[in-house]
């Protein structure tokens, strides 16, 4: 493979203004699981730069199927929905063969997790779980049943707005993102405390999902519209060259 | 006054991996089986060069307590310090059986977690300076909001170490120890000891990378 066009520098800087603190005292969870310490800011070696590649053939046709994926003996119960967008950087280029896994509940808001002990019940034809890789054009899309909000032990009424929970390889390391889709129009998006640990208006948006309406199946299918940003890396200039690395 | 604008994206928000984060990255350990092949904690196969390690540890919060739905992914390099990734060129070989990449959950009981792995060989760092071995350590969990980079060394690698030059970054010397497993030998295997204090006394070093 020809990659002498490509550019492996180091990334930017993380903006953590864009993510939430460690410490959010309204999501009580992350009280004791913040770091106290600041972190200490590292400049990317080739220990960052690098992160694992994935392959086609490591999947399964259906992975990114949830309507089918989990099927036993008919299809889940729920709204059919397909979830699509791209994976770019912070340059605005495609992040090429990025692995994207997703994991959600039901539409009852059950998860199907051994610790999940909500009353709705389980849907015995829905895992809630799938993945895929970007194409060239960093291009990702799955099908599934849209997920319903659930309530959790946070005060006493705290509900999760539906969601849907993203994990991104990136193509380096120190891109690895987690992160969480809402839908547009949940009226529980403006009062969750893992929402509002984001403290940046614009950041919360690019959370929530759009209708998208040009890529609905008719009679069949709605469609949602989520696009996503890694860190973007430095054009290789002077001294931030790194060593061993292209 | 108006300037041009730069027209950079800005990275997508991150949010918790939350404490079903099993479901979609290990669905083995949520309980069921979904997928054919699946991610694991064992990077070796028969084929892989290097010496044949494991590492286990719990991650700890700031009460003490270790957690029991941390999800843990390593990165590393191969026994002769290469990255398996096209960015890494440096003249030495690569392990086509080995990708140097893992992932576990800790046990929902005790906490504990473990990656079957190999040792490392070093890598180049910045400014033609060596750094010690290592391994990338990213971690996730319910109630951690982004997720948290480290680094593993090694206690067999003093020499090493003391010249690395992400260790001498960390300005508290007392600190630097925070990341340095500790090897034993078990029954003929070589186990390294890597616990996380996420808050608290001897609050392991998190980087900014
Ligand atoms: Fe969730």
């Amino acid at each position: 493979m020809n990659r002498s066009s490509d550019q492996y520098g180091e990334f930017y800087q993380r903006d953590r203004s864009v993510h939430p603190p460690a410490y959010a005292p309204d999501y009580k969870t992350s009280i004791l699981r913040s770091p106290k310490n600041a972190l200490i800011s590292l400049q990317n070696s080739l220990s960052e730069i690098t992160g694992p590649v994935f392959r086609q053939d490591e999947l399964g046709p259906l992975d990114n199927d949830l309507i089918l994926n989990y099927a036993k003996d008919g299809l889940p119960i729920g709204e059919r929905i397909i979830v699509h967008g791209f994976v770019r950087d912070e340059n605005g280029r495609p992040v090429k063969n990025s692995l994207v896994e997703v994991w959600q509940a039901n539409a009852g808001g059950r998860y199907r997790h051994k610790k999940d002990q909500y009353l709705a019940p389980i849907d015995p034809n829905f895992g809630g779980c799938g993945r895929v890789l970007t194409d060239d054009n960093g291009y990702y899309f799955f099908r599934t049943i849209k997920p319903g909000p659930y309530p959790w032990r946070n005060r006493v009424n705290d509900w999760r707005p539906a969601h849907i929970h993203f994990s991104l390889s990136g193509d380096g390391f120190a891109q690895r993102l987690i992160t969480q889709m809402y839908f547009e129009g949940d009226p529980l998006i403006a009062t969750c405390p893992i929402v509002r640990s984001i403290n940046n208006e614009e950041a919360v948006r690019t959370l929530i999902a759009p209708l998208d309406r040009n890529a609905f199946v008719q009679l069949d299918s709605m469609a949602y519209r989520f696009d996503i940003v890694l860190r973007g890396r430095r054009a290789t200039l002077f001294e931030n060259r790194i060593q061993g690395a292209k | 006054m108006m300037v041009n604008q730069f027209n950079y994206l800005k990275e997508t928000a991150s949010q918790t991996a939350g404490p079903y984060v099993h479901i979609g990255l290990a669905p083995h350990a949520a309980g069921f089986d979904i997928f054919e092949n699946n991610f694991s904690n064992v990077l070796t196969t028969p084929a892989t060069r290097g010496e044949r390690i494991r590492i286990e540890g719990r991650v700890i919060d700031g009460s003490g307590t270790p957690l029991r739905d941390v999800l843990l992914e390593i990165w590393q390099a191969n026994v002769d310090g290469r990255y398996n990734h096209p960015a890494d060129t440096q003249d030495k070989p690569l392990d086509d059986s080995f990708r140097g990449w893992g992932r576990a959950c800790s046990d929902f009981e005790s906490g504990l977690y473990t990656f079957e792995t190999i040792k490392p060989g070093a890598v180049e760092g910045r400014h033609g300076r060596t750094m010690a071995p290592h391994i990338n350590l990213w971690i996730v969990a319910r109630g951690i909001n982004i997720g948290l980079n480290t680094r593993i060394y090694f206690s067999d690698e003093a020499e090493a170490n003391a010249k690395d030059p992400v260790l001498n970054l960390i300005e508290w010397e007392v600190r630097r120890k925070t990341l340095i497993a500790q090897r034993e030998e078990r029954d003929g295997d070589v186990v390294y000891r890597f616990d996380v204090r996420i808050q608290g006394d001897n609050e392991t070093v998190f980087f900014d990378v």
